[in-house]
């Protein structure tokens, strides 16, 4: 399935993530390989509990070693490894060349301080701006994820603003240093469907815009059919399926996967 | 003479009190659900679907209007006859990670009600708990069960199996799939559909997800700013909405076919509910807006329909003068 010419810019092989926890081990991804081209918006699909946000994870050095294991053969981040970086350097890669938006908005945003200096401190500390031009590109950045009165988003405080709001603001902050990589975790599933529709088409947009390559994880068929290039099926801690869009829809290859979609369209056509 | 339907809400008001002004949360809405109907209650975030629905479980005080269940009005009631009335709703909720104690086991959730309704003794109870569970295809090893041990479909269904066991004519469930995946959500609407076919139990269902209308309601009534703009047989506004509103709604969902057209934004934001626009509440962000829109309020019209036969679909919209 996978362009040799083109170069991935997120590359995993066999990915096992194995969780402890009540005394037992639980081993949630399988042999997991995948590879992410540049400038695509990769889905990753399967139900709950089926390993996908646990992938995230691991990918991004989240998982405590107290809680789970993580092995790969490979985690490459545009021809470099990224597995086992020790935390200091995982740090200064989050944020910068991976980025991550998470299911609920509130949540991922710090309460006590304005969204105007939340998004300002990503491009003083990563990209060494100053003060008052750190600001002007955090006015710029809102204003690409579709805000009009943008001093009045700067001034606000989280709980002042609604769902769809507060989730554009993370888009903003994702995306504020140009990432290679941003992994978005059901970012739309706490949102409803007109402020899902205008979340992911400024993310869409704005990774086409910075060449930023977007895996996103969801259990929607419908944001996989419209808002993504290709797709990986997961269940059960393992892909069942890696397929185009058109081609995931028209002839699945898996039974898991054609029984989602059937399900899918069953409730919605 | 026909008999009253099973409830009747009738020019209903809900006002939260904020900082010396009053927020409309629900203004002047009517509809009825007939026994064993299924009507869905849609609109986004903060339209005041749920908060309706809080004031029909009498969660809320409503400040004006009626509602009435079996002809008496529900809002008045109070001590032994409120209580039999309580029994005959039930709610479900959005989150079943929240609204399932974690202390408490699936007996002992699904007994509560039936020992606070003093239905029977203990022992009867627990029988008829158990017949609950089976009928959302559970079987009797989950009643010594605690919630973390259970799967959020699991949860759902131990849910709604609280919300069956006190045999209620009603249940309003308020968003009861949004937290679930999409087969299981295929079978929580298998399992409610099955339970208005069987028991006859009428389902008020919250929703913002639109998919779920199709598959389940017979009517549906669409908010926006605490009033309901459009109402009608849900088929039929699915199929032809009238209202710009619930065409934006419908044209903002994501397909699960990369052939069908991409979902479009419905652009703005709701005003804010303490300042409502002049005229129809929706004007800002409608596409069609005419000059009249931003002074006058739309009155309710019937779509289609004839004068001797009118529709029952309605909506309040300005498109629709003669």
């Amino acid at each position: 399935m996978t362009d040799p010419t083109r170069q991935a810019v997120l590359s995993v092989r066999d990915l096992d993530v194995v969780m402890h926890g009540n005394g037992q081990a639980s081993r949630v991804v399988r042999k997991l390989c995948f590879d992410l081209q540049a400038g695509e918006v990769l889905a990753l699909v399967g139900e709950s509990g089926c390993g996908k946000s646990k992938t995230a994870e691991a990918i991004m050095g989240l998982i405590p070693q107290r809680s789970g294991t993580v092995s790969a053969a490979r985690i490459e981040l545009a021809g470099s490894t990224i597995h086992g970086l020790p935390e200091a350097a995982m740090r200064r890669i989050r944020g910068r060349e991976i980025s991550m938006v998470f299911q609920e908005p509130l949540t991922a945003l710090d309460p006590v301080f304005t969204c105007g200096s939340q998004l300002a401190v990503l491009f003083r500390r990563h990209r060494g701006q100053g003060r008052s031009e750190a600001r002007a590109s955090s006015e710029r950045m809102l204003q690409q994820v579709g805000f009009a009165d943008v001093k009045r988003v700067m001034r606000s405080y989280p709980h002042q603003l609604s769902g769809g709001m507060r989730q554009r603001v993370i888009v903003a902050m994702a995306m504020a240093c140009r990432p290679q990589v941003l992994i978005a975790d059901e970012p739309t599933t706490a949102l409803d469907v007109t402020t899902q529709a205008q979340v992911l088409q400024k993310l869409t947009r704005l990774g086409r815009d910075a060449g930023t390559a977007i895996l996103l994880i969801t259990h929607d068929l419908g944001i996989v059919a419209q808002y993504c290039d290709r797709a990986l099926v997961m269940h059960d801690g393992r892909i069942v399926e890696e397929s185009d869009i058109g081609q995931l829809f028209s002839a699945p290859v898996s039974d898991y996967t054609r029984e989602l979609v059937a399900a899918a369209q069953g409730v919605s056509l | 003479m026909k008999a009253a339907p099973l409830l009747q809400v009738e020019n209903l008001y809900v006002r939260h009190p904020v900082r010396g002004q009053y927020l409309e949360a629900v203004q002047d809405v009517s509809f009825e659900i007939p026994e064993a109907g299924i009507v869905a209650l849609v609109g986004e975030s903060g339209s005041g679907k749920t908060t309706l629905a809080q004031a029909i479980l009498r969660l809320q005080p409503a400040a004006s209007g009626q509602v009435k269940l079996n002809g008496e009005n529900l809002l008045a009631m109070s001590g032994p006859r409120l209580r039999e009335a309580r029994r005959s709703i039930q709610a479900v909720f959005q989150d079943p990670f929240s609204s399932l104690s974690p202390r408490r086991t699936v007996l002992q959730t699904l007994t509560e009600p039936l020992l606070h309704f003093r239905v029977a003794g203990r022992r009867k109870c627990e029988q008829m708990a158990a017949e609950a569970l089976q009928a959302v295809d559970m079987d009797e090893s989950y009643l010594q069960r605690y919630p973390h041990e259970l799967s959020g479909g699991q949860r759902q269904r131990v849910a709604l199996a609280r919300g069956l066991v006190t045999e209620p004519a009603l249940i309003i469930a308020d968003e009861p799939l949004s937290a679930l995946d999409v087969p299981v959500q295929a079978r929580i609407v298998e399992l409610i559909r099955s339970l208005r076919k069987e028991r006859k139990i009428a389902f008020l269902v919250v929703s913002h997800d639109l998919s779920v209308v199709r598959r389940l309601a017979d009517h549906v009534a669409v908010m926006y700013m605490g009033r309901i703009v459009e109402y009608g047989p849900a088929q039929q506004v699915l199929a032809q909405a009238a209202h710009p509103y619930t065409q934006a709604l419908l044209k903002a969902v994501a397909l699960p076919d990369p052939k069908q057209p991409p979902p479009r934004v419905l652009d703005g934001e709701p005003p804010s509910p303490l300042t409502p626009p002049s005229g129809c509440v929706f004007h800002k962000r409608c596409r069609d807006a005419l000059e009249r829109c931003r002074h006058q309020q739309p009155p309710e019209r019937s779509v289609s329909g004839s004068e001797s036969r009118p529709s029952q679909h309605r909506v309040k919209c300005h498109l629709w003068d003669d």
